[in-house]
């Protein structure tokens, strides 16, 4: 029914690209001929794209609040203020009392010198279980625990701009950004709520997530080539420092307040399999038989939110292929980040949409795109799980 | 059928399975036996050396062995276990194949301290062992399973594998709210139609050094540690912090129409839910309690009860000096004059706080406490705390008629949930 159809009517977004939605759309009409940022030094071999420089004082004004954050925090608090203010409800405490919030998040930073220091001299401590107890009650600081919770993001989000009609945090790399989306439109839909703050953050900038990932053997450690481009040498992932946030809320309820919307998620499914060889394809088939009603071809183009992560790159790869569609990979411009790369892409998504036109081909085996954009089919697999396809139309 | 449909016209949900661990014990029964007998799970760690510590209690659950130790494995495998019990109670689907969502209470997930060890024991011998040093290990493709044992999805997705739960899991965390989330979930996806069943679980096992050191550097822990049992002490004039404790809990819920056509059994009905955010501070709530307050009475209004109609409270009870205060503004504000009579007793007490687990393992004893007609008590009440003048079942349990009993779970980042549990319908 029209009244609840899921509306994004405000988003924030914040990544290597720049600050702001707009700012992101000019960018990755450049990314093409410029080459994507990437920081190639701090953690060498593995390449990273940084946060722009922020002016966090724009989205988080008191100076404590930004001190008792760490990045992760900090970045996905100021993508929510944007999303907020994009929305026209900042500071705005009766629309705030009544917002429900789904955040996608990992976890925090933790205290490098610390662990470092403990990695050093607990071989060669007499006692080692003492001497770990001693260093981590020492060395750690009191409060760097709630720069670390999973749901102290939220908590942030909270004390901050104020969303406090209720706070979800999901957990789970690329299926948490997906199942925040696809709860919160399914509420929309069944009228268990109205406005909606969801999305997440990522810093890529940090040892221990590069850590795991290159445990998992997921890294790409070789030069500034696309997502699909990497295939040819087995792939691998970038990862991206990325905050996004989506205000979401029903038709009836933006019009009631007057809100410009940017454009419609008229469609969202999200599933998982084990990824025997073809299950995501068929999962993915089926999601896209569910939601080809009323779905132009010569209107649309995809924003795909393959990780570069061999496997299911590629599995995307061929079951996007026969829709002759013009996609672009966004992660070879942002990174993958993970738990807001779903987010990030209903985003940018919403953005073109809004504009009416597909940003330029982030690689050479991207298509352009002259035909005017009114819709886009968004998709993830995730790099092991999270599979996900929506799309979205013009307001 | 209408009486299938609840005030507001949505399905009536229903519980027709329930599995529990706590430091107690393994099961229904064990558990149910222990909490009303007063008897304390909490005891001295054992499980990593305690040296230096300002809290050595507990409540570990250090019968269910695990390979590899670790908080997710661990979890992973109380979730797996309760689940089993869950299962089997409700008769539900068939062997790997849960006919529903699958939504999971976990606790953040970190590489610890033995993996990190053995990763710089693979770098090699040097002064200094930096990240640089560790990430040049982890190339060697020998930690393949440290990656995926710490992907934050692995204990979801370990668990709708095993159990072929439909669609994508949720793992959610709200903090020591978590457990009531879950529950929430699985309402909400039932309501919408979206499913008849769902799996709702809540699982907790980090009791490791350094969870216990983080909750030690915010004096949230009690230090009273002589003796373990005595630790805990939720509304007692000297309590000193909550105690640290391991379980799960798992609820199979289902639509009341559904349950009927099968011919279930039907153990309780999860009547109403609330929850509200505090955005106050990172640890502490509003002064006003008014979170707290909006969360009880939107559990009320979701279940359609009015305060009157409530006989009972599972606290959320922690023993803190600041929660406790804090949920006798919310309860005596929301219950008014009756909020000294109406029983309020804390599981916490015996089996401490199991933090991601706890809205899931205490939802289980509320429902218990419906059914067999018994309170649980909130032991070491030696001092009554004037503050509180509540009727927290001290010491020992009583029989107690229950028609609506509520639930409470608060978090740290400013989460509160509130359930509303109730007896069979007629």
């Amino acid at each position: 029914m029209r009244d609840r159809q899921a509306l994004i009517t405000g988003a924030g977004l914040v990544s290597c690209l720049g600050d702001g939605l707009e700012a992101h759309l000019d960018a990755l009409d450049r990314t093409g001929m410029a080459g994507p940022v990437r920081d190639t030094t701090q953690f060498a071999p593995f390449p990273v794209h940084p946060m722009v420089a922020l002016e966090l004082d724009k989205q988080i004004p008191k100076r404590g609040d930004q001190r008792q954050m760490e990045a992760w925090q900090r970045i996905g608090t100021y993508a929510a203020g944007q999303a907020l203010a994009a929305a026209g409800v900042k500071a705005n405490p009766d629309l705030l009392g009544r917002m429900d919030m789904i955040v996608a998040a990992g976890g925090g930073e933790r205290d490098y010198a610390a662990d470092s220091a403990i990695l050093s001299g607990l071989p060669h401590a007499a006692d080692p279980g003492a001497y770990l107890n001693e260093h981590l009650l020492g060395d750690l600081r009191p409060t760097l625990f709630l720069a670390q919770l999973s749901n102290l993001l939220a908590g942030n989000i909270s004390i901050v701009h104020g969303v406090v009609g209720s706070s979800r945090t999901f957990m789970g790399e690329e299926a948490a950004g997906t199942d925040a989306v696809r709860i919160a439109c399914a509420r929309i839909a069944a009228g268990q709520g109205d406005l909606f703050l969801v999305g997440g953050s990522y810093n890529a900038q940090r040892p221990d997530v590069l850590l795991h990932y290159e445990m998992g053997g997921k890294l790409w450690k070789g030069g500034p080539r696309g997502v699909w481009g990497r295939q040819a040498d087995g792939g691998g992932m970038v990862l991206g420092s990325v905050g996004c946030f989506l205000v979401i809320e029903s038709r009836a309820h933006a019009e009631r307040r007057g809100a410009t919307p940017l454009a419609h998620i008229a469609a969202i499914r999200t599933d998982r399999c084990r990824r025997d060889p073809g299950q995501a394809a068929a999962i993915a088939t089926a999601q896209f038989e569910a939601m080809r009603d009323g779905f132009d071809p010569a209107t649309a183009a995809v924003i795909s939110g393959a990780s570069g992560v061999g496997e299911a790159t590629r599995e995307e790869q061929a079951f996007l292929y026969p829709f002759g569609l013009p996609i672009r990979a966004t992660a070879t411009a942002l990174g993958h980040s993970l738990e807001p790369s779903f987010p990030a892409n209903l985003a940018l998504a919403a953005g073109a949409v809004a504009r009416g036109r597909l940003f330029a081909p982030l690689e050479d085996t991207e298509a352009p795109m002259e035909a005017p954009l009114r819709q886009a089919l968004v998709t993830s697999w995730g790099h092991w799980r999270g599979e996900a396809l929506a799309v979205v139309t013009a307001a | 059928m209408a009486q299938d449909l609840d005030h507001l016209g949505r399905p009536i949900i229903v519980v027709t399975g329930m599995g529990i661990i706590t430091a107690l014990g393994q099961g229904q029964a064990d558990n149910w036996k222990a909490l009303t007998g007063g008897v304390s799970g909490l005891r001295r760690i054992t499980r990593f050396p305690i040296a230096g510590m300002r809290t050595t209690v507990a409540g570990t659950v250090d019968f269910i062995p695990v390979d590899e130790m670790s908080a997710p494995a661990l979890s992973q495998r109380l979730a797996e276990l309760v689940i089993e019990e869950a299962v089997a109670e409700a008769g539900i689907g068939s062997k790997g194949d849960f006919p529903g969502p699958l939504c999971l209470a976990l606790p953040p997930v970190e590489m610890e301290w033995p993996q990190r060890l053995a990763l710089a024991a693979a770098a090699g011998a040097a002064e200094t062992v930096d990240y640089a040093a560790l990430l040049r290990a982890a190339g060697s493709g020998d930690f393949e399973r440290f990656y995926r044992r710490f992907l934050f999805g692995s204990v979801a997705e370990g668990l709708a594998d095993r159990f072929g739960t439909k669609g994508s899991p949720v793992a959610t965390s709200t903090a020591c709210a978590s457990g009531g989330t879950a529950i929430q979930l699985g309402v909400e996806a039932i309501q919408r139609g979206e499913a008849d069943a769902a799996l709702c679980v809540g699982t907790d096992a980090s009791v490791n050094p350094e969870s216990l050191i983080r909750f030690s550097l915010l004096s949230a822990l009690s230090t009273r540690n002589e003796p373990p049992s005595a630790a805990s002490r939720p509304f007692s004039k000297d309590r000193d912090g909550f105690v640290m404790a391991e379980g799960a809990g798992a609820l199979v819920i289902e639509s009341l129409e559904h349950a009927r056509a099968r011919g279930a059994k039907i153990l309780g009905v999860l009547e109403g839910c609330g929850e509200a955010a505090d955005g106050f501070h990172r640890t502490r709530s509003s002064p006003d309690g008014k979170p707290i307050i909006a969360c009880m009475r939107r559990a009320l209004d979701d279940a359609g009860l009015a305060p009157e109609d409530i006989d009972y409270i599972n606290a959320h009870g922690t023993g803190t000096p600041e929660n406790d205060k804090m949920e006798w503004v919310g309860v005596s504000t929301v219950f008014g004059e009756r909020a000294g009579s109406i029983p309020i007793s804390s599981n916490k007490s015996m089996i401490g706080h199991a933090l991601t687990a706890a809205g899931a393992v205490e939802a289980i004893f509320s429902l218990l406490t419906i059914r067999n007609g018994v309170l649980p008590p909130t032991i070491n009440y030696d001092i009554p705390d004037p503050a509180l003048p509540l009727d927290c079942v001290p010491n020992v349990a009583r029989p107690g008629h229950v028609r609506h009993a509520i639930s409470n779970s608060f978090g740290f980042g400013g989460q509160n949930v509130c359930l509303v549990l109730g007896a069979e319908p007629r």
